[in-house]
């Protein structure tokens, strides 16, 4: 179908910068995440991809072609709102159709797309209804139907499942899931629900502060987040950042009096890294906490938290400073425990402080 | 505590239950509210009937000191209204009387009171000339309103909020104020008592009222179905026609009736600016009571026939105007 490019796009609202300039190409057929917190940039990168907000700088190019000042009509692109925003007085069927009609289709084959869109979306039954007298999730699957009646060169969803209902939430996560694997269609899909991002996604592109932070798989941003705020802001809890100081191979945390010793393949790259500095950042994922009696790090259960097929144990490891680890849930662990344990050698990552950066390992890793 | 598994719910829930049954003292309430809206509705109401009553009256029963509500009606005053008379001198009247074979009926009633139909009055052409300067200038006042409003509401103007003010600004001063300046200036452009003046003198005025209302309305609907439209293949102008204004249509009712009562009631500057030509309503039902005697019946009749547009528009309306003359606190 089509691919997008940016090139050094920003938008400016007045002196402010609402999105800092950007390049990001995004492959044909691709299922392009942007994942932030409200008020990165997101949203209006993919505004300004729409042609619904026009850019301060930079060029769009959509499948090869200059489309940075052309009307939004003109782009074909299909755009899927947060609320929907199905025209409350037309019919479902004349929802469905109006993008058709727009580009003036004859009447048998708007009927043929709208049937077989509808049955594509099980929406049969509703095409007679108005959308007030519809679920939010049908209201959300007329909302497709309509996007995808024009079979487009990609589509745009900003939030589209953040006015669900959680449980309904998942399983239209998987129905246009399933929509992007038949149509195979170029998507970009705005969202701050880093779970939602994870599951969908095949790359994602992290903003924070009008700038992108990382773009990688849901793995890479995952296992391999690029700075502190890309740290934090995947996983439930984000990852446990543990500030302490480097020497001599060995990372003194603040607090219980941890010491750390760093594993095989981080040396060079950690005094390279902290670029003469001795302030490092510890960096974990709950999971790569393993409980061990002899384990060279300890902690104090601070609380508990059953999570189903796991539990999370919370740790203070100095006045200010919890931790999060992962455990078997079947085994309690009272209140004020100390707890030994160890990082899994594989998952620790490190950060400056100063620049907030990961440290890249040596190759040889 | 005994599980489920166990032993079941004891006893199964056949009767439903949800308590349809209204409180007495609900239903006292609800009837009270009833007859007291009905008391309020006559009230408001009795200015209308007496003055339906009035038009339908002899020239005796208007001034019988306590007022009849029983009488014979007699369409004398529809016969003042309508028509030019003089009086018949006392020996052509008994000509008259002793030979009225190829009179009319109007003619038969003007007899009856000893007078003589000499031709149409002029209310009819009044009540034309009102009906053709405040149905032009309600219309143009709520197409250009809503084109306004609708730059207003949704694109960025240098100094919005100031040209918002200015607009509404025309409207702060009394109209009376500014009659005689409007008249010097109508006699310099040759729009004394032209159709063209009026139309424009009403939907300037109504034009500020307009752009306001419709803006409030407008702001109401999400811009977002205007960027799915956008985005569906629609221009900005086709957008406006298909989204917009299917959804302002409460909205353009309320601002048409609103402005269209404004234009139709207007006297001080129809009084001031017409005097034959384009002369409406208004002004010459009042200047009824000046020759040959009070007419009361005609002066009803007059104001019951200058009722009836504004009301039937309102009727018209009435479906939308529910919801936008609520100013959206009302919703479906």
């Amino acid at each position: 179908m089509s691919t997008i490019e940016l090139r050094q796009v920003e938008k400016k609202f007045g002196d402010l910068h609402a999105v800092k300039p950007l390049d990001l190409t995004i492959q044909d057929g691709e299922f392009i995440v942007l994942l932030g917190p409200s008020g990165c940039g997101k949203t209006t990168t993919l505004r300004m991809i729409s042609g619904l907000e026009t850019v301060s700088g930079g060029t769009i190019w959509l499948n090869g072609r200059n489309v940075t000042w052309l009307h939004p009509s003109a782009r074909d692109i299909a755009f899927v709102f947060q609320f929907y925003a199905l025209y409350p007085h037309l019919t479902v069927w004349r929802n469905i159709a109006f993008p058709l009609q727009a580009q003036g289709e004859s009447r048998e084959t708007v009927d043929k797309r709208v049937t077989e869109v509808a049955q594509l979306l099980r929406i049969e039954h509703l095409l007679g209804a108005h959308p007030g007298q519809l679920s939010g999730g049908d209201q959300q699957r007329v909302a497709l139907a309509r996007a995808l009646v024009r079979r487009p060169a990609a589509f745009l969803m900003d939030e589209p499942l953040g006015a669900l209902d959680a449980d309904f939430r998942e399983s239209m996560r998987s129905e246009i899931k399933r929509l992007h694997v038949l149509q195979h269609a170029t998507t970009v899909y705005v969202t701050h629900d880093q779970i939602e991002a994870m599951a969908m996604g095949d790359r994602i592109v992290v903003m924070s502060e009008a700038a992108i932070q990382q773009i990688g798989t849901p793995s890479d941003v995952y296992n391999d987040p690029s700075n502190l705020f890309v740290a934090r802001f995947i996983g439930s809890p984000g990852m446990n950042l543990v500030p302490g100081k480097y020497a001599d191979r060995v990372v003194q945390m603040a607090g219980l009096d941890n010491r750390y010793a760093v594993p095989q393949g981080w040396h060079t790259a950690l005094n390279k890294g902290l670029d003469g500095g001795s302030d490092i950042v510890v960096g974990f994922r709950p999971e790569a906490a393993q409980i061990n009696d002899r384990g060279s790090l300890v902690g104090k259960v601070y609380a508990s938290e059953m999570q189903g097929s796991s539990a999370v144990l919370h740790l203070t490891i100095n006045e200010n400073e919890i931790i999060h680890i992962r455990t078997d849930r079947l085994i309690p662990y009272p209140i004020d425990t100390l707890i030994h344990f160890d990082i899994n050698p594989q998952m620790v990552r490190f950060f400056n402080p100063k620049t907030e950066a990961a440290i890249k390992p040596e190759v040889a890793q | 505590m005994a599980s489920f598994e166990e032993t079941g719910p004891r006893t199964p829930v056949v009767e439903p239950t949800r308590v349809d049954k209204v409180h007495p003292r609900a239903k006292l309430g609800k009837s009270f509210r009833v007859i007291l809206t009905l008391i309020v509705t006559f009230i408001m109401i009795i200015p209308v009937l007496v003055m339906i009553m009035t038009a339908f009256k002899s020239r005796a029963d208007i001034v019988t000191p306590p007022p009849k509500v029983l009488f014979h009606p007699t369409l004398e005053g529809f016969l003042y209204l309508f028509t030019d008379r003089s009086l018949f001198s006392p020996s052509n009247l008994e000509a008259a009387r002793a030979n009225p074979g190829n009179l009319d009926y109007w003619q038969k009633l003007a007899l009856s009171v000893g007078q003589k139909i000499n031709g149409p009055s002029d209310y009819v052409g009044r009540l034309k000339n009102s009906v053709i300067i405040a149905g032009t200038s309600t219309i143009l006042s709520v197409i250009l309103g809503l084109f306004a409003a609708y730059a207003f509401s949704r694109f960025k103007i240098a100094g919005k909020d100031d040209l918002l003010f200015f607009i509404l600004s025309t409207r702060m001063l009394p109209g009376v104020v500014v009659t005689i300046p409007l008249f010097l200036l109508y006699k310099q452009l040759g729009w004394n008592d032209t159709h063209i003046g009026m139309i424009i003198l009403y939907t300037v005025f109504n034009l500020s009222f307009s752009v306001w209302l419709l803006k409030g309305f407008i702001d109401e609907i999400p811009i977002e179905y205007e960027e799915a439209a956008l985005v569906d293949g629609y221009t900005r102008l086709q957008a406006f026609f298909k989204i917009v204004l299917p959804q302002a249509v409460n909205g353009i009712a309320a601002t048409t009736v609103f402005c269209l009562i404004f234009a139709w009631n207007e006297y001080a500057f129809a009084l001031m600016l017409t005097s034959q030509k384009a002369r409406t309503a208004p002004p010459s039902i009042a200047t009824m009571l000046g020759s040959g005697g009070l007419e009361w019946s005609a002066i009803a009749a007059g104001s019951l026939g200058f009722l009836i547009p504004v009301a039937i528009v309102t009727f018209v309306l009435r479906d939308y105007l529910l919801r936008g003359v609520t100013f959206g606190a009302v919703r479906k």
